[in-house]
């Protein structure tokens, strides 16, 4: 793998872009592998590479039925947090969150990761107080938060409506400076060429259309470029979680498929320098910016089971709605596109990493709205497990089983219905 | 827009509706094992075709009622009230089940 | 580029003159013109500037595929970035300026990019920037978010207004049978076809004048009198309205620009109107997109497409150069050259191909155009503008630079696109033809089809064929509800009579060019190469590496091109390498009318009480709960809400106080089975709750999650009345319908909402007895005997106004709540409010609600956060343990059950005199708990105590942290503080009050 830098990018400038090497291989499937991960999305790719990495497992396969980060991980808002109460959510995306800050040069691929900072507005007592409770949470946690009261927040986010037509007057907010954005598709790429490098094969347009099974053992799974036998399997297909499962021939799961919009605009001369979070009166909106200028943004799931990656207008209006409630600039700004992805929502709105019902198969799922900033702690700790057959101590709960026991994971206090956590 | 034959109110947005859950589930006698309860509250076949499942008319009738919908395309085949009692009324009254009506809005 | 108007001819309007500004510069155009042809008549060729390498930028298009001519219009908030020029129609006192330059787009400095073009290849960026260069030492995020500032203020196009947008926006929602969409020939024929038959048609155009095609090949009949034609059949026609998105059950989303071409629009007029139109047949007429061919330096000024330069010419009256080489892979760009000579100028054509009938050459040379056969553009010299073409000539394998020609402007067509994205928007996948050299539709069968140069149709003849052919299918698909299907095989294709050469790009082998695919982004031709040799080949992959596609314009001038030049570097067939999505909306479609009028504070409904304005009236600060507005406090003059909380909480626990409690939820259960799904819904017994008594409830979720919590009292046998918490209302209502209806049918029990109907006022305190006195008929009908506590009586108030009251009390005093029809609720809170004076009694509102109710322990929705079951809350006696009830089975799960679990306290400062705050954590002097040992959830000065208090939870309740140490940890106030355990019920443990 030749290593990017200034020096390269410097050096292929003088010989007309010629000497860069492929990102990753395009590999005819081998016969056997001693992992074969579905899914070529960010926590797939991730997986790989820390299998590779972390755990010296190298003869490892990534199948992906289409084209890699051609799922939710190129239909995100891109907003990487750990803003998390609950304790399993709170060490597992703290850890996520270190894994983030050094990405780009783990990966040598610069993911443009961003600490520009979440700025979660609130707009009564009784809601600076909850978020008081969380932003302290991830303080005695030794993350980082802070309450911004109204004049602080005025310096720091200009062109927010805080003038006296606004609906919810807004009060504060809490804030967390170590998150942004990042650039999604290159962390999917990154991922993908630093695997490569380590010999994992990443077969794209190789679907999986069943799993040989000896009793409770994976044997080989059948694909659309053939037989690949396994010692290990791992599922990373998030949104698609109950078609493979049932492909492995398992029941039931806690997880139903909802579709997630995602918008962008017009680009724009920098307008907003963080991530903006609102939600008040039933509305669930955050926007951000990207580089490129273009506003990033997104709100609630549309609030019925969908395996369709396009959305409907109700949403369309909802999120144009809170843009201009909290940002009364948008109006003339125009929305350039917008399209959906499907989520895994899960009974109590936390995921999935875990051991399954056949002795070598595991199971990472249930990402609902997490999944994008969850990737690199995905693929580690999923990894970890593959490895080891043993869950590190940080994902102990995300198991299956949690339902049984009454340990539900639930940020929102919503309840076991999964429209309710996005 | 998924457009909804509510049997009460006729073609309406789905906005006018929530989604309530899939309608295969049958819920337990209140003294049911626990098993039974988490296997119906918490398990979900999450089916990526044609499934039942509940929507409530909240901002129209306010009756619950049962679509047949494929949750990959979106489209829907039959709409029903979901109160078995009401349900065979209606029936009794136009002669016909809902699900036979012509479904194009 | 020397545009300029030529004297006669024209869709303008020459008798009216419009003065614009442009970049200052004071500029005339006439009515009819876009600013883009008013810009070309005075001969402005630099309009832009590109997003990477900051080259100049003219006008390359005729229409909404434009992606070099993007100004800033107007001023301050009414500043309106990034709007195409050639869809932007003049007006008077328009002022326009470039964006994306520095000082100007005539000299920007910016383009010192352009320099370095050669470093700065597709996603170069991803290569570097992560570090300290050149080789990308150090972690963290801090070298990227260095350049990051510097890369972001360089990106980005036009700047936003910081300002409120000013204008008012619109949604409006219709039906009808059939959708056109375009009114070209084949939009037209469909539309007249399906109207002929009957049926309800609505005809939409994006442009402000009907005609498609015909405002640019054929101007003899005015776009008037088409209105008035397709009127008097019927038609519902819509202009300056594009179809933006089709969703599900064919609902289409239109935006309707009603003002941007007024000067000054009467206030009553929205800007834009977004309407939600339900069609049950669409047909799209939505025409073609002419491409570009990529050649080197193919973006300057001067340069665009052939069927642009007619549309200038033929309905603009501009001549776009004197000088013009038109260069054709296809015969459309033929009565380009025709018409532009016979206008004056000197044309020269370039037909790629080797062999072209003679009915068409001999149409040009006979008129003595220079034709030139097997030739194509292949470099442009000129900075900012056209000064020469080198061009090419093909031996039928590759190109070689043969000869040049001084020029002026370079009209190209290098095939056509027909607009299918609104199909793309339904999940069609678009079908690669190879003849035409174009993607059509591929198969649906949902009740949409595709009509004219939309469907690969290019004789206006075979257009208006198949608009009527489409008409006639809509009208069978709905009135003889015939099956429908479209298949691409369905569509015949009346091509030209010489087929069109597939070339995408011209270029010398071993000559480096700079030729560019995707406009507005600068994504090049070497840059799809680029991403080939490194592997992102996918069409997914490409445009996202290289921003193909990624612009304002949305692909609809570059993506065939990166497509085929990728598969050509593939050594695939286009449709191996994939066909481009197209996403909704098929033309950016501005934030404010998505939002329409939800916006300011009618961004969501505002519940207010009936008791509203009297509360205002008599001094209350609102405060936002939900929807609602409620009262938070009431001050006197000079009183600060502490003051006033505590003098308010002070006063009802020693006189009486008045409060609003109208937005409690109120559910009416009827029916001779209520008393037994009553007892299903509560945990605690509710099959023998006497009439005339009110009983507490608690209802769990399914999970044996605490889920809401209220009083229910009964009326008579059969009927019961239910009160919810103010939060969850709705979703109680919404639960108790889902049961009865879809899990318990055979219980004979009707809910109804009656929230709206009543206005509730408690009356708490000790002297709440006499205040009732004083304004009851009866006095006897509320003494302690006849009317104890937890007693409900229909009583009547002197005046005659009937109450509904129970003694119920969530303040810990002898209380009452009163109910009365809504409208009656500020007469009669009129009434209590002027005996309770008498009592030295006051009003109060929420913040002494809170004092009141955490000095008793009682839970509100901070403590039932969704996580906390009935013994968390300390409240595990009302768990029947003699029945089943909703969530009973569920709440004995393991984890439910540990005796660690959080569970509800008291909490004192250690310090007396000390404060603290809600949503800080509560952690153990010794304690190795991570996250805390629990947390507090609400916070009060209480009167009674002479302290500050509150309630929360922590780990295994009061008992486990008898004499151990406990701080109050609040690290985003700063402020820790060493707290005392206690009994959550801190004033009046026993209740003796309640039974006063």
């Amino acid at each position: 793998m030749k290593r990017y830098s200034a020096w390269n990018v410097f050096r292929n400038g003088l010989s007309d872009q010629k000497k860069w090497d492929r990102v990753w291989r395009d590999p005819d499937p081998k016969k056997s592998y001693d992992v074969v991960i579905i899914g070529g999305g960010l926590h797939g790719l991730a997986t790989a590479y820390y299998l590779a990495k972390n755990h010296g497992i190298k003869k490892v396969a990534v199948l992906e039925k289409g084209w890699l980060g051609g799922g939710n991980a190129g239909r995100n808002t891109t907003i990487v947090r750990s803003n998390y109460m609950m304790p399993d959510n709170r060490r597992f995306y703290e850890h996520s969150l270190k894994l983030w800050e050094n990405l780009s040069h783990d990966l040598n691929f610069n993911v443009m990761f961003s600490q520009r900072s979440h700025v979660s507005l609130f707009h009564s007592p009784a809601a600076r107080d909850a978020a008081a409770r969380r932003y302290n949470t991830m303080r005695v946690m030794n993350s980082d938060g802070e309450l911004w009261d109204l004049n602080r927040l005025k310096r720091e986010v200009p062109h927010l409506n805080y003038g006296p037509d606004a609906r919810f007057p807004i009060l504060g907010a809490a804030v967390q400076p170590r998150a942004g954005t990042a650039r999604h598709d290159a962390v999917a790429w990154g991922y993908a060429r630093a695997a490569d490098s380590y010999g994992v094969d990443i077969l794209q347009n190789c679907e999986a259309t069943g799993v040989t099974r000896a009793g409770n053992q994976v044997v080989s799974i059948e694909t659309s470029r053939g037989l690949i036998s396994t010692k290990k399997l791992g599922f990373a297909v998030a949104g698609n979680t109950s078609r493979l499962w049932r492909i492995a021939g398992l029941g039931r799961l806690p997880i139903e498929s909802h579709k997630l919009q995602a918008f962008v605009s017009e680009p724009l001369k920098p307008l907003l320098d963080q991530v903006l979070a609102f939600g008040v009166g039933g509305a669930h909106f955050y926007i951000s910016q990207s580089d490129k200028g273009g506003m990033v943004f997104g709100g609630d799931i549309d609030w019925y089971k969908s395996y369709a990656q396009r959305g409907n207008l109700p949403i369309v209006q909802d999120v144009a709605e809170c843009a201009m409630s909290i940002l009364p600039c948008l109006g003339r700004v125009r929305l350039l596109r917008h399209w959906a992805g499907i989520m895994d929502m899960s009974m109590d709105g936390s995921p999935f990493i875990c051991k399954t019902p056949l002795s070598n198969l595991y199971l990472n799922a249930g990402w609902n709205y997490g999944g994008f900033k969850a990737s690199p702690a995905s693929g580690w700790f999923f990894a970890d497990l593959i490895a080891n057959d043993q869950p590190d101590p940080i994902i102990a709960n995300y198991d299956l089983d949690r339902f049984s026991r009454g340990y539900n994971i639930d940020e929102r206090g919503a309840g076991p219905d999964p429209k309710l956590h996005g | 827009m998924i457009r909804i034959n509510c049997p009460f109110c006729g073609f309406r947005d789905h906005s006018e509706f929530t989604y309530g859950g899939d309608a295969s589930i049958v819920f337990p006698d209140l003294d049911a094992s626990s098993e039974a309860w988490i296997d119906a509250v918490f398990h979900r076949d999450n089916i990526d075709g044609v499934q039942r499942e509940t929507w409530h008319h909240v901002h129209g009738c306010r009756m619950w009622v049962v679509v047949t919908r494929d949750t990959v395309t979106h489209e829907i085949s039959a709409v029903e009230p979901a109160h078995q009692g009401i349900k065979l009324v209606l029936e009794a009254m136009t002669g016909l089940s809902s699900s036979d009506e012509d479904q194009q809005p | 580029m020397t545009g300029r108007r030529v004297s006669t001819g024209g869709l303008i309007d020459r008798e009216r003159s419009l003065e614009f500004s442009w970049n200052g510069e004071r500029l005339e155009g006439f009515g009819g013109d876009t600013l883009a042809s008013a810009l070309l008549a005075n001969g402005k060729s630099v309009v832009g500037r590109s997003f990477k390498y900051h080259r100049p930028r003219g006008v390359m298009s005729a229409g909404v595929e434009e992606s070099g001519a993007l100004v800033t219009l107007g001023r301050a908030e009414w500043s309106d970035a990034n709007v195409r020029a050639t869809t932007q129609e003049l007006y008077d006192g328009l002022v326009a300026k470039g964006q994306n330059a520095w000082p100007s787009v005539e000299f920007d400095l910016g383009s010192v990019n352009n320099l370095f073009g050669r470093f700065l290849a597709a996603g170069f960026y991803y290569k570097t920037f992560m570090g300290i260069p050149p080789l990308e030492w150090g972690t963290g995020t801090g070298a990227w978010m260095w350049y990051e500032k510097f890369i972001r203020k360089a990106a980005g196009m036009g700047r936003a207004s910081r300002l409120p947008d000013p204008d008012k926006y619109e949604h409006a929602h219709d039906y009808c049978d059939v959708l056109v969409v375009g009114s070209g020939p084949a939009g037209e024929a469909a539309a007249i076809a399906a109207a002929d038959k009957g049926l309800d048609v609505v005809l939409v155009e994006q442009d402000s004048m009907l005609g498609g095609d015909n405002l640019v090949v054929d101007t003899s009949q005015s776009p008037v009198s088409r209105l008035a034609h397709l009127e008097s059949q019927g038609i519902r026609v819509m202009t300056r309205t594009t179809a933006f998105g089709i969703y599900d059950n064919l609902v289409v989303g239109l935006l309707e620009r009603i003002s941007d071409h007024l000067t000054d629009p009467p206030t009553y007029l929205p800007r834009q109107r977004f309407w939600t139109l339900r069609p049950r047949f669409i047909v799209l007429a939505t025409g073609a997109i002419e491409r570009h061919l990529a050649f080197g330096n193919n973006d300057r000024p001067g340069v665009m497409t052939a069927m642009a330069g007619r549309a200038y010419l033929n309905r603009f009256g501009v001549l776009v150069g004197d000088k013009v080489v038109v260069a054709t892979t296809n015969d459309s760009a033929y009565e380009v050259a025709v018409d532009l000579h016979h206008a004056g100028a000197v044309v020269s054509l370039l037909d790629a191909r080797a062999q072209v009938s003679s009915i068409l050459t001999d149409v040009v040379q006979s008129i003595g155009i220079d034709l030139h056969l097997a030739s194509a553009p292949l470099d442009i010299k000129g900075r900012r503008a056209v000064r020469r073409l080198l061009i090419a000539k093909s031996d039928g394998s590759s190109w070689r630079q043969a000869f040049s020609k001084e020029c002026d402007s370079v009209l190209v067509s290098g095939g056509w696109s027909p607009v299918i994205n609104l199909l793309s928007h339904r999940g069609v996948r678009p079908i690669w033809h190879r003849d035409n050299a174009c993607f059509l539709a591929g198969p649906t069968d949902e009740f949409i089809t595709v009509a004219g140069a939309a469907a690969g149709i290019w004789t206006k003849a075979g257009c208006i064929k198949s608009g009527e052919n489409a008409g006639n299918i809509a009208s069978s698909a709905i009135n003889e509800k015939s099956l429908y299907k479209l298949s691409p095989t369905s569509i015949e294709n009346s091509s030209w009579s010489n087929p069109i050469m597939p070339l995408y790009e011209i270029r010398e082998s071993n000559k480096k060019l700079k030729s560019f695919v995707d406009f507005q982004h600068d994504v090049s031709a070497e840059d799809v190469r680029l991403a080939h040799r490194e592997g992102y080949i996918s069409v997914e992959h490409l445009k996202r590496y290289t921003t193909l596609g990624m612009a304002t314009d949305g692909g609809k001038m570059g993506n065939v091109i990166g497509l085929a030049l990728m598969a050509e570097a593939a050594g695939k067939e286009i449709p191996d390498i994939g066909a481009t999505v197209f996403r909704p909306p098929y033309t950016p479609v501005s934030i404010g009318a998505l939002s329409g009028r939800s916006t300011g504070k009618y961004f969501r409904p505002l519940r207010r009480t009936s008791l509203h304005n009297w509360n205002i009236a008599h001094g209350a600060v609102m405060v936002e709960t939900g929807l609602w507005q409620r009262p938070w406090y009431y001050p006197q003059p000079g009183e600060t809400l502490s003051e006033a909380y505590v003098r308010e909480a002070e006063t009802t626990r020693h006189s009486v106080g008045l409060c609003d409690v109208t937005s409690l939820g109120k559910i009416s259960v009827q029916g001779p089975d209520a008393s037994e799904f009553l007892n299903r819904i509560y945990t605690n017994p509710f099959a023998k709750l006497p009439i005339g008594k009110a009983r507490y409830g608690i209802m769990l979720r399914d999970d044996g999650v605490v889920m809401d919590d209220g009083t229910t009292w009964r009326l008579t046998e059969t009927d019961y009345f239910m009160t919810t918490t103010t939060a969850h209302a709705a979703q109680v209502m919404a639960w108790l319908e889902e049961l009865l209806q879809t899990r318990w049918s055979d219980l004979r029990v009707h809910v109804t909402s009656v929230s709206d109907a009543w206005a509730g006022i408690a009356v708490a305190g000790p002297q709440s007895r006499a205040v009732l006195e004083s304004n009851v008929d009866n006095t006897e009908d509320i003494s302690n005997e006849n009317f104890p506590f937890m007693g409900v009586r229909e009583i009547l108030l002197k005046d005659g106004t009937q109450c509904r009251i129970a003694r119920i009390s969530f303040s810990g005093e002898l209380a009452y709540e009163v109910y009365v029809p809504a409208d009656f609720g500020p007469h009669v809170m009129e009434k209590l409010w002027t005996t309770a004076k008498n009592f030295g009694g006051c009003l109060y509102g929420l913040e002494a609600l809170g004092t009141l109710r955490i000095e008793k322990g009682h839970v509100t929705g901070a403590e039932l956060d969704g996580r906390v079951t009935l013994e968390d809350a300390a409240l595990g006696k009302m768990a029947s343990p003699n029945k089943s009830f909703i969530g009973s089975t569920l709440s004995r799960r393991s984890e439910l059950l540990r005796e660690d679990r959080p569970q509800l306290v008291g909490i004192f400062p250690k310090d007396r005199m000390a404060t603290f705050n809600a949503g800080s954590i509560l952690k153990g002097a010794t304690s190795v708990v991570e996250c805390g040992d629990g947390w507090i959830t609400a916070v009060t000065h209480s009167p009674e105590l002479g302290h500050w208090i509150g309630i929360g939870f922590i780990s295994g309740g009061r008992r486990a942290w008898l004499d151990k140490q406990v701080f109050s940890s609040d690290p985003v106030r700063n402020m820790d503080v060493e707290v005392e355990i206690v009994s959550p019920h801190m004033v009046d443990p026993d209740g003796v009050r309640l039974h006063g």
